[in-house]
């Protein structure tokens, strides 16, 4: 009984810490700022949990018709150039995903209806990975892969 | 008597000689030119102040994305802003330089005959300042390289032409500066030379060298390593460092008088600052 | 003070091709000060909205591994020459800004 109590208190603590200091480091959005932006997705530490929390479901299916531009060989992993582009009808949104990312959410685009099926911009990569372009059309999540190799440098890169 | 009308004579033959022995900074640009384009024969000569962007495709690409639309654009209109500022004093910084300060990037640095010492854009720009009464700005970074930032985008296209004047006193600063450039130094005792002449276009770990043809036209920098705008002297002192040697202080004699140098063995080659770079 | 956004907004055959780029630090609060050894808070754009003649055309979400200094493209039908472009950003200390520009 008193074990059981004793587990209780230092679950309770340890939860209100790492809130209290991901609060500190401005990770929790205050909630009167932005309803809509996705926390959980942005948190997510999984691509599947990060797909789920946004779009409701991580089933994708891989999709020819989704061009995704990325370098091979990243100059820099702070500032790698994406832009991904679809000739997909009826497109709703188009996400990207840097897999091996600790938060592996991005950004994700809510396009207009008369909006182009087309996005770039930069990302910073950790570490080598996939970038994966989520295109979504009514209820289907379509995707697409590059692998981008990030290195480490020689002059201080 | 004698011994008086031989030296002279001895000194005549010598200044009669052609200068094979002692070689001018004419000499110097013509092989250091000559030496790359025999290196890297497909690059056309004013691709060599893009730097690395003209020896790999796959960077060239990704440097052209960020091309199209640069960060170093929020430092450009910073840089404008505070040139067209006037000082406490009403002056603005167009009262110290040629042509309004305008379309002048491509004569810095230069060799100041009055002073006898080596003048950067940097240094003009805080001497500047300090003439009109206004405390002198970091040398590294922040508003100098907005300023700079801005002067050289005025002078882009503009062809590098550095002057090194028939004065001992200049020629000595370029030979220091050369010195500089090919002297081993630091902890992995490598010199300038070593990576950006004999191992240009060569790879350091996942790091393309670049050419020292060319280097210094683009300054300054937007390094994505550094998130923000830096100068010349901040990527020497950076460079000092990696070689694991104390770095100079930023507008010291020695980095002066080796962007003197620097810069020298660029001319005839345009002005494209300011840049981005990884 | 100079606006935090850069925006080209260009309309060809129809097609309005938006370029933007915001001066932000987009810092992940996972990096330590050099100096303090502390970790830099967390300080990021969540949202950017674009309107066009107010009917918004794309509403972007950010998550802090958004390059530094962040760039944005996107295109839309149905823009002319002389239209509005309004473009706004929120981060997630709650500050913002926008910029209101017209199609080339």
């Amino acid at each position: 009984m008193s074990n059981m109590k004793r587990r209780t208190f230092l679950k309770g603590t340890l939860a209100a810490g790492a809130a209290g200091m991901a609060v500190s480091a401005g990770l929790l959005t205050p909630r009167a700022v932005l309803a809509a932006w996705p926390t959980a997705a942005f948190e997510a530490k999984t691509v599947p949990d990060a797909l789920t929390s946004l779009m409701g479901s991580d089933k994708l299916d891989g999709s020819d018709k989704i061009t995704i531009k990325a370098p091979d060989i990243a100059e820099n992993g702070a500032v790698v150039p994406v832009s991904v582009e679809t000739s997909i009808e009826g497109v709703s949104s188009i996400s990207i995903i840097s897999e091996k990312n600790a938060s592996p959410l991005s950004a994700s685009f809510k396009l207009g209806s008369g909006t182009e099926a087309f996005v770039a911009t930069r990302i910073k990569l950790a570490k080598t990975m996939s970038v994966v372009a989520v295109v979504k059309s009514g209820d289907k999540l379509y995707s697409t892969g590059k692998e981008v190799k990030v290195t480490i440098g020689g002059c201080g890169g | 008597m004698n011994k008086l009308l031989s030296i002279i004579a001895i000194l005549g033959i010598v200044a009669s000689l052609p200068q094979t022995s002692v070689a001018t900074p004419e000499d110097d640009l013509k092989a250091f030119q000559e030496y790359y384009k025999l290196r890297f024969p497909e690059v056309p000569f004013n691709d060599y102040v893009n730097g690395v962007y003209a020896l790999d495709a796959d960077s060239r690409a990704q440097w052209e994305a960020i091309e199209d639309f640069p960060p170093y654009e929020l430092n450009i209109e910073k840089g404008k802003e505070m040139f067209n500022k006037p000082f406490k004093n009403g002056k603005t910084y167009a009262s110290c330089f040629k042509n309004e300060g305008i379309g002048i990037r491509q004569n810095y640095p230069y060799f100041d005959t009055k002073t006898g010492k080596v003048v950067t854009l940097e240094g003009a720009i805080n001497a500047c300042r300090e003439a009109n009464g206004e405390e002198p700005l970091g040398w590294k970074k922040g508003p100098l390289a907005d300023i700079s930032a801005y002067m050289a985008y005025t002078s882009r296209g503009n062809v590098f032409d550095i002057k090194i004047p028939d004065d001992p006193r200049a020629i000595d600063a370029y030979n220091k500066g050369k010195q500089f450039f090919y002297a081993k130094r630091g902890q992995l005792n490598m010199a300038c030379a070593d990576c950006h002449v004999y191992n240009a276009g060569n790879r350091i770990r996942a790091d393309l060298l670049s050419p020292a043809l060319g280097q210094l036209t683009h300054f300054p920098v937007y390094r994505s390593k550094w998130g923000e705008l830096g100068t010349t002297q901040r990527r020497y002192g950076g460079c000092n460092e990696q070689v694991r040697a104390k770095a100079f202080k930023p507008q010291s004699e020695e980095y002066n008088n080796l962007e003197y140098f620097h810069t020298y063995m660029s001319n005839g080659l345009e002005v494209n600052g300011p840049g981005a770079r990884k | 003070m100079a606006n935090s956004i850069k925006v080209r907004a260009k309309v060809t055959g129809g097609v309005t091709t938006v370029k933007a780029l915001i001066s932000h630090p987009m810092e992940t609060g996972l990096v330590k000060d050099k100096k303090t050894g502390e970790l830099i808070p967390a300080h990021f754009i969540q949202e950017v909205t674009c309107e066009h003649n107010g009917t918004n055309v794309l509403t972007a979400w950010w998550g802090a591994s958004i390059s530094k200094n962040p760039y944005l493209s996107f295109r839309f039908k149905g823009g002319k020459a002389g239209d509005t472009l309004k473009l706004h950003w929120v981060d997630n200390k709650g500050e913002s800004d926008s910029l209101e520009t017209k199609i080339a």
